[in-house]
């Protein structure tokens, strides 16, 4: 029996000795992100982006001649849940990882990242600071930061829409709240507009009557949001239903597809601001046309964020010639790469160069950039 | 004026939805001392089988008002099921249990059937049908109420009325209260207890359908996650009123509804929680059994 025992132990030691023999041949790419609850919206695109790219890359030999292998963990967009997907991610061996998604879970898991030495790209993180405070040198994003979308939206609002009294609300949260204050600060600073209201709505609330009801008492013109679509099209409902003519501008978290239906007719004539329209480059209605080839859908939000941010990634590493936490870093600052988002590189701070916001307006139910 | 009777209406629509759903909580409670935590999903669940009727009566051709009647009446009879199917399976066979194992249960009951809601259907935002047309003769004052607050606010008028007849003048009201006073004597005068209690939960989601598919033709979406937001608020609104109180639950959640409109638009939606539950704990602090409540001596 004793010998069984110790036959059984030495059998699953070799087990476990040949499990990590094979997995240093290979690269890991974590990817963490909501890929259930109400923002999995937001994250499965980007999963399924990185799925494409490593099913490619590793049809063409992999990187330095290693398979890569891709650890993908949900964090339904909390910050609590992050911090454990961070840690499993670590202890999973993660060389790089693609996410997280929804700014305050990046937030809540960058710490763990940083002090392993992994270098993390976020397709969809907007949050300043993430890249401005200069607190993590490893995180990147091939998105733009909120205060380049919130100056396009006041920009907007001024020049264009002509707007003099304007209401600003956010939904408290990291990503609405980073938006709102940009676009208060903003407002603030032309001068030429005054800032009737700045308040936080809570998310989830049954109605929104007793805010929509305030836009009407200050007379706003335009009410600026920092939010999510759930909020965002029982605004717009609500607004309808008291007749208020105030204008709709909100962020990149609304435009989604999920706020046309959801809103209906009272989203037309809404703004949001969010990534240009890139489609015109080649790389990215290729990645559109691989995406429809394997799930014939349209592809969803960040999808294309979250393609360049995979290949980013694997770019820099096979560039560095290895996985080190330096090398990699000091290749996705310094050379150029040829994504779905435009050919970038990143700046000091970590934010992608030459990736913009552009304004979309609400149309018959579709959204329509405006040039 | 103006805009202090948008709050008011806007706090009345809210509030009468919360009493619709605490009254779910109020009178369980009161019948069996348990809090049952999964009233919310019912409500939740309500809505869900309207939004299904309503699509396939869109396909057949009906027009608003007949869906949502329809909608309506299918939504309670589904409700009911779930409700007297949840008391059979979690809490009866817990009835001789302490009175922490119910309320595990019921909590794990909550959980089950958001997560089944949320696998069944989608863990997105759906689109609600507007159910409630705007009717012309209140287009004047469009701005102030609107036809689904003055659809919501008439229905649970009704409501109320139907639900204080039946407890009052019928016998299975007399049965209810005897139930509620005393479990066994009433037993011994020959009541069918397990029947009452059926027939509470029954009545309990009935309740909270009905609010259920107000509230989502009226703020145009649902999701699985809905009815536990909500049932946080009315779970608080019969706190508030005194839990077990019937006219209690009315009242407190009118008070809670107004409470939340008023500090969002005098104040600040930013502390509207926190002045509902500041509320919340200064009328503990005054009446620990609710406004209506009766502090009851323990039984011995």
């Amino acid at each position: 029996m004793k010998k069984m025992t110790v036959l059984i132990s030495t059998f699953a030691l070799f087990l476990s000795i040949a499990a990590t023999g094979f997995a240093a041949d290979t690269i890991k790419l974590g990817v963490a992100g909501p890929h259930s609850g109400d923002l999995a919206p937001y994250g499965i695109p980007a999963m399924k982006a990185a799925q494409l790219v490593v099913k490619k890359i590793n049809a063409n030999g992999g990187v330095l001649g290693k398979q890569v292998e891709l650890l993908i963990q949900d964090d339904q967009c909390k910050p609590e849940i992050a911090t454990n997907t961070a840690t499993k991610l670590v202890t999973d061996g993660a060389d790089v990882v693609l996410g997280h998604i929804c700014s305050g879970a990046t937030k809540a898991a960058l710490g763990i990242y940083k002090d392993a030495k992994i270098p993390v790209m976020s397709p969809s993180a907007t949050n300043p600071p993430l890249t401005q405070s200069g607190d993590y040198p490893n995180f990147f994003r091939t998105i733009a930061s909120d205060d380049m979308q919130a100056k396009m939206a006041v920009d907007f609002a001024i020049n264009k829409l002509g707007v003099k009294k304007v209401a600003v609300l956010h939904d408290k949260g990291d990503y609405g709240k980073g938006f709102a204050e940009f676009a208060k600060k903003y407002l603030d600073e032309s001068g030429k507009v005054e800032v009737v209201l700045y308040e936080g709505i809570t998310p989830g609330a049954m109605d929104y009557s007793s805010i929509v009801a305030k836009l009407g008492r200050y007379k706003a013109e335009a009410l600026i949001f920092g939010g999510y679509h759930p909020e965002a099209s029982k605004l717009v409902s609500q607004m309808q239903r008291k007749r208020l003519k105030t204008i709709f501008i909100s962020d990149d978290g609304v435009k989604d597809d999920s706020f046309l239906k959801v809103a209906g007719d009272a989203a037309n004539g809404a703004y949001v601001t969010g990534p240009q329209d890139l489609s015109s480059i080649p790389l990215n209605a290729a990645a559109t046309a691989e995406f429809k080839a394997e799930y014939g859908a349209e592809p969803g939000a960040f999808y294309q964020e979250g393609y360049s941010a995979a290949l980013a990634l694997l770019n820099a590493i096979e560039k560095a010639g290895s996985t080190d936490y330096d090398a990699v870093t000091k290749v996705l600052r310094t050379e150029y790469v040829e994504t779905p988002v435009g050919k970038i590189k990143f700046d000091s701070k970590g934010d992608a160069e030459g990736v913009g916001f552009s304004v979309y307006k609400v149309e018959n139910g579709a959204f329509t950039e405006l040039k | 004026m103006e805009y202090f009777l948008q709050l008011f209406f806007g706090g009345l629509t809210r509030g009468s939805i919360y009493a619709l759903i605490a009254l779910g909580y109020t009178m369980v409670y009161g019948i069996i001392q348990l809090i049952n935590f999964a009233h919310g999903e019912i409500y939740m669940i309500g809505a869900f089988v309207a939004l299904i009727v309503a699509g396939v009566c869109t396909i057949y051709g009906l027009s608003g008002v007949s869906i949502l009647i329809l909608a309506g009446v299918i939504a309670i009879i589904y409700s009911c099921a779930y409700g007297y199917t949840l008391e059979k399976v979690a809490y009866r066979p817990l009835r001789g249990a302490p009175r922490l194992s119910p309320l595990i249960s019921a909590i794990g009951m909550s959980i089950f059937l958001q997560n089944y809601v949320l696998l069944a259907q989608t863990p997105d935002f759906l689109p609600f049908p507007r159910l409630i047309p705007d009717f012309d003769f209140m287009e004047p004052v469009a701005h102030i109420i609107g036809s689904p607050e003055l659809v919501i606010l008439i229905t649970t008028v009704v409501t109320m009325i139907l639900l204080t007849l039946l407890i009052k003048k019928t016998r299975v009201g007399k049965a209810m209260r005897a139930t509620q006073q005393d479990m066994n004597m009433a037993r011994l005068v020959g009541v069918n207890v397990d029947r009452i209690i059926s027939l509470t939960f029954i009545i309990g989601s009935a309740l909270a359908a009905i609010g259920g598919v107000l509230v989502a033709s009226y703020i145009g979406q649902v999701n699985f996650y809905i009815g536990f937001l909500a049932g946080v608020k009315a779970f608080t609104a019969a706190v508030l009123g005194g839990i077990g109180s019937i006219p209690g639950a009315v009242l407190g959640g009118l008070v809670l509804g107004w409470a939340e409109s008023f500090a969002a638009g005098y104040i600040s939606s930013d502390y509207e929680d926190v002045f509902t539950f500041g509320l919340l704990v200064l009328i503990l602090i005054l009446r620990p059994a609710g406004i209506l409540g009766k502090s009851h001596k323990q039984k011995v």
